[in-house]
């Protein structure tokens, strides 16, 4: 028995998240208050100061997909602990609790589907299981969106966010970045269009690998995007960072991103770009019949 | 007589210093005999030493600052040798060295991480920590191996690229993804070797390849253990505990089928021993570079694919 009982049902636990529950949501950044409906119809960005909240890869499927549209692939993959790694906690305690809390069975999710109509992949992560942190099945799974985009010939569209490589996985997480990046090569060598759209935050070995490979590259505004973390390059340099570092619009200004796109245009940007380049013809086709191939494929 | 001695190496070059000793007297003293015990013993002790190393031990091992460099092994297993400078974009990075080689008659493009010696040439080699365009060199040089024809070797042995403000500025994390988008598809065999420390992306930028080698006492995984310690454990003080957990050695890699093969170093380790260790290195390498060259360039590719596509564990759950 509990030495006493709460008795108000009106007291609720104190949530430090960037996307509350509740009816009504402060920004972090400017403070304005907003109730939950308009935020949803607003895309999860603040109506005064235009700040994109983290949301997941529901919210991103509801967002970008025509309704209904989207089937997912190889939701079947979980994480196994392959090297019995233990920490403060076991990973596989690590993996349970992700999954716990967030419905979800790793960092990504892939499927087809279609954007205004046009077919695409989807591969999007989800930063809220174990930070988005790349394993075996973030790995295998962007994997499978390569292979079907490739076999399919339609577009792959890729949403990330992520802490980097999953260090439960050490040397295994590490080859993910090789092997996504083998698969983006087999798609590139089909000549089949991928467009990564960088979401807040996408660091370490996702940014150094499928996440910067991208034939166009977008970014959601202000999204943290770099190699190294801001904390470990302070620690490393001793250097107060820049104003502004390492987010979109620096990459943009550096010349590392292709365009900032507000969430709310990002679905009619991706169906443009899926129709300003579109998927050529097979080499040999245009070979042997020259471009007009194309129109007829 | 080394500068610097590892805690779990004194006892060996305590005997071998009194051996030394005893060797200055032996002329005016007969005590051969006694010599020749001693020296049985301090071998013994050597083998037994290195036989019980914990995955902590070698990665100080790895981390030996009189452990042969790329440049160094260069200098023992290379008939020839001519650097290449700068990546055509930005500058030069020293914390890669690259360029033409013979080794054996073989012509081929070397390419290597190279830490400094001492503070005055760390300082000059960033501690072998490469920037963007050092990736950018890399790529640069592998284009051109590709271009003529010519196998390529790297040797791996970095802590990490560097986290800098300017390096994140110059696309950091491009210039890796670059290199292993354009690795998987180089229309040339090429073999990696780690030498010393393979940690994360910042070695992986230059270690894709067909075959996979690892010196006995290198180590590669995702993180340095004192990185992971910091963020898994919250502190700086478990590094042999998170060596332990990352499973980052030699052995460890080949048991994950992720390394193809353990170069043997000497007893005692590369860093006693160098001409013994290039010469175990060049007679792991020569064979494979043989073999590489031999195989058809679309089975090659294949291959290469294959070998990447295959590192990974999961389940799957109903």
């Amino acid at each position: 028995m509990a030495w006493f009982n709460r008795t108000k049902q009106n007291i609720e636990d104190q949530q430090s998240r960037d996307m509350p529950d509740g009816l009504w949501t402060k920004c972090s950044n400017c403070g304005e208050i907003t109730y939950k409906k308009q935020l949803e119809e607003n895309f999860y960005t603040c109506p005064k100061c235009n700040k994109h909240f983290r949301i997941g890869s529901n919210q991103y499927i509801d967002l970008l997909m025509d309704e209904g549209s989207f089937h997912e692939e190889a939701t079947d993959l979980v994480s196994t602990d392959p090297l019995h790694f233990v920490d403060e906690k076991p990973y596989t305690a690590r993996i349970a609790k992700g999954m716990r809390d967030t419905g979800l069975r790793d960092a990504i999710r892939i499927g087809t589907g279609t954007i205004e109509g046009l077919e695409c992949t989807l591969a999007v992560m989800d930063f809220s299981f174990i930070g988005g942190s790349m394993g075996s099945v973030v790995g295998e799974k962007f994997s499978r969106a390569a292979d079907i985009s490739r076999q399919r010939r339609i577009p792959l569209v890729a949403i990330t966010a992520s802490g980097g490589a999953r260090m439960m996985e050490a040397a295994i997480s590490l080859m993910q970045m090789a092997k996504t990046s083998v698969r983006l090569a087999q798609l590139a060598e089909a000549r089949v269009p991928y467009f990564v759209v960088l979401t807040d935050p996408t660091t370490g070995g996702v940014t150094a690998s499928f996440a910067m490979l991208g034939d166009v590259t977008l970014a959601e505004p202000n999204a943290l995007i770099g190699f190294a973390g801001p904390r470990v390059i302070e620690q490393m340099t001793k250097k107060k960072l820049p104003e502004g570092f390492q987010r979109s619009e620096f990459q943009l200004k550096h010349g590392f991103v292709d365009h900032i796109v507000h969430r709310k245009d990002l679905r009619r940007t991706l169906s443009r770009l899926f129709t300003l380049l579109p998927v050529p013809a097979k080499s040999q086709e245009i070979a042997s019949n020259g471009l007009h191939a194309r129109a007829e494929a | 007589m080394a500068k610097y001695v590892l805690e779990f190496e004194r006892p060996i070059f305590e005997l071998e210093e009194k051996i030394a000793e005893m060797r200055s007297m032996s002329d005016q003293l007969d005590i051969g005999d006694e010599i020749e015990v001693l020296e049985q013993k301090v071998e013994r002790l050597r083998v037994s030493v290195y036989e019980q190393l914990t995955r902590w031990q070698r990665v100080q091992l790895a981390r030996h600052p009189d452990r042969p460099y790329t440049l160094d092994y260069i200098a023992l297993i290379c008939d020839d040798f001519i650097e290449l400078h700068g990546d055509r974009a930005y500058g030069d990075d020293k914390a890669i060295v690259g360029g033409l080689a013979r080794i054996d008659g073989i012509e081929l493009v070397l390419i290597g991480q190279q830490k400094g010696h001492d503070t005055k040439e760390n300082l000059e080699r960033n501690f072998g920590m490469p920037n963007p365009e050092g990736y950018r060199k890399a790529l640069r040089l592998m284009k051109l191996a590709e271009k003529f024809s010519l196998p390529v070797l790297t040797l791996i042995d970095t802590q990490g690229a560097y986290p800098g403000i300017e390096a994140e500025e110059r696309g950091q994390a491009e210039a890796i993804a670059r290199n292993l988008l354009e690795m998987a598809r180089l229309r040339t065999p090429i073999v990696n070797v780690v030498i010393g420390e393979g940690a994360s992306g910042g070695a992986l930028g230059i270690g894709m390849g067909d075959r996979l080698l690892m010196m006995e006492n290198s180590w590669y995984s995702v993180i340095a253990p004192e990185s992971c310690s910091n963020i898994l454990w919250r502190s700086w003080d478990y590094k042999e505990q998170a060596a332990e957990a990352l499973r980052l050695t030699a052995r460890d890699l080949l048991e994950m089928g992720i390394a193809d093969g353990i170069i043997p170093e000497p007893v005692g380790g590369a860093h006693r021993f160098p001409a013994q260790a290039a010469e175990a290195l060049k007679g792991s390498v020569l064979p494979a570079i043989r073999e590489l060259m031999g195989l058809p360039l679309e089975m090659l590719i294949e291959r290469r694919h294959e070998r990447y596509a295959s590192i990974g564990v999961w389940t799957t759950a109903g």
